[in-house]
């Protein structure tokens, strides 16, 4: 059995090539603002409107629901839903699995469709999804030099705490 | 899994509180909510039944600061303690960095502590990951209560310790937490037995609840560094 999780990383190099993805994919569908969460419910990256709620919030309840429904999709016999659709009154959001380690959420409103947007996913989840790959496949820790360096920060954690 | 975000600067953890139900989880991380300035943290997040208890999790966002020029979240969650709720409690240990246990010191709950504690290691073995390894603190809350059963007898109950095979960790190591004892000692038998290190709280009180969470908080970081 392994310790835990495996820690991953993000560097600005990957948020550049997201962020690239994830612009034409708003330009293309016209959906206001895309974001990416972590399996476990942490905010990645967001690209377009910044968003006006409480983002830690979303993303946490984005990886619930997304973690519920799976559940649900088994219960059924399927082995998950890939996409989920909420959709409301003036704003609805789409959200997708990304290769099994990220959620791509894409809120929009109605200066769009949903079929434009679902058109627009496919391809850019697939972009996505070869990125993460790469990601994933980097060593779960970063090199040493690169890492920011934790060994003896007893003080400062009491100092946070004081 | 905690996330190592070099882009923004970010460092995120994932701490859940488990135990069994009506245990003081929510209390926990409500004391922190209500203690913490408002600038450095988030909302606290509910999905309970209209009865208050927790039927998905509770979830707070903490900044704890920049360490190395890193800012430091920590993400709290608990989880439902209730028997009933075994689907959605598993699916918030996915991606956990540190686990806090809150048992319940009253005499009459040690079979629900005890159950508690055995499906929280069935949980973590289904996703593969190992309690034992993993940045892990016990905190014995309801201290103030006149049914709350002695340290030693919860201590036997709920954290006898596990085996040390790693030669290299076979040395005693004194609890920084409590004088006098020991979180890696040598049996009388004679094997090396590992305990995660533990705290009393009255979490009502706040008593205890920030010492939970410094102890644990510095064990998730020296897993990172």
């Amino acid at each position: 059995m392994s310790y835990g999780a495996a820690s991953w990383s993000f560097t600005s190099e990957d948020q550049s090539a997201i962020h690239q993805v994830l612009q034409r994919f708003l330009t293309d569908s016209q959906a206001k603002c895309a974001m990416v969460v972590d399996r476990s419910g942490q905010l990645v990256t967001t690209v377009g409107d910044q968003p006006r709620f409480d983002a830690q919030a979303f993303a946490s309840l984005t990886a619930a629901d997304f973690s519920a429904n799976d559940q649900l999709a088994r219960l059924i016999g399927e082995t998950d839903f890939n996409t989920l659709f909420h959709q409301g009154e003036r704003e609805s959001m789409l959200l997708a699995d990304v290769a099994r380690r990220v959620i791509l959420v894409v809120l929009f409103d109605n200066k769009t469709t949903l079929g434009l947007v679902k058109l627009k996913l496919k391809g850019t989840v697939e972009q996505l999804a070869q990125h993460f790959a790469t990601i994933g496949t980097r060593p779960a820790r970063p090199e040493p030099e690169q890492r920011p360096l934790l060994g003896n920060v007893d003080d400062e954690i009491d100092k946070l705490f004081q | 899994m905690s996330m190592i975000n070099y882009a923004s600067r970010e460092i995120n953890c994932k701490l859940v509180y488990y135990g069994p139900g009506l245990g003081g989880k929510t209390t926990n991380l409500e004391h922190v909510y209500k203690k913490v300035a408002p600038s450095t943290r988030g909302k606290l997040i509910s999905l309970a039944t209209e009865t208050e208890r927790t039927l998905f999790f509770d979830f707070l966002p903490v900044d704890l600061g920049t360490i190395r020029g890193f800012k430091t979240r920590f993400h709290l969650y608990t989880v439902p303690g209730q028997v009933y709720y075994n689907a959605s409690r598993k699916l918030i240990l996915k991606g956990v960095d540190g686990i806090v246990f809150v048992a319940d010191s009253q005499v009459d709950r040690m079979e629900a502590n005890q159950e508690s504690m055995q499906n929280l290691y069935d949980n973590m073995a289904e996703y593969g990951y190992d309690l034992t390894k993993m940045p892990f603190v016990v905190q014995y809350n309801k201290r103030d209560l006149p049914n709350a059963a002695p340290i030693a007898e919860l201590q036997t109950a709920l954290n006898p310790g596990w085996e040390v095979t790693d030669t290299t960790r076979q040395r005693v190591t004194p609890d920084p937490y409590h004088a006098g004892e020991n979180l890696i000692e040598q049996a009388p038998t004679g094997e090396w037995i590992e305990r995660s290190t533990y705290f009393e709280a009255v979490a009502i009180n706040g008593d205890g609840v920030f010492d939970t969470l410094r102890a644990v908080s510095k064990l998730v970081l020296k897993a990172l560094s």
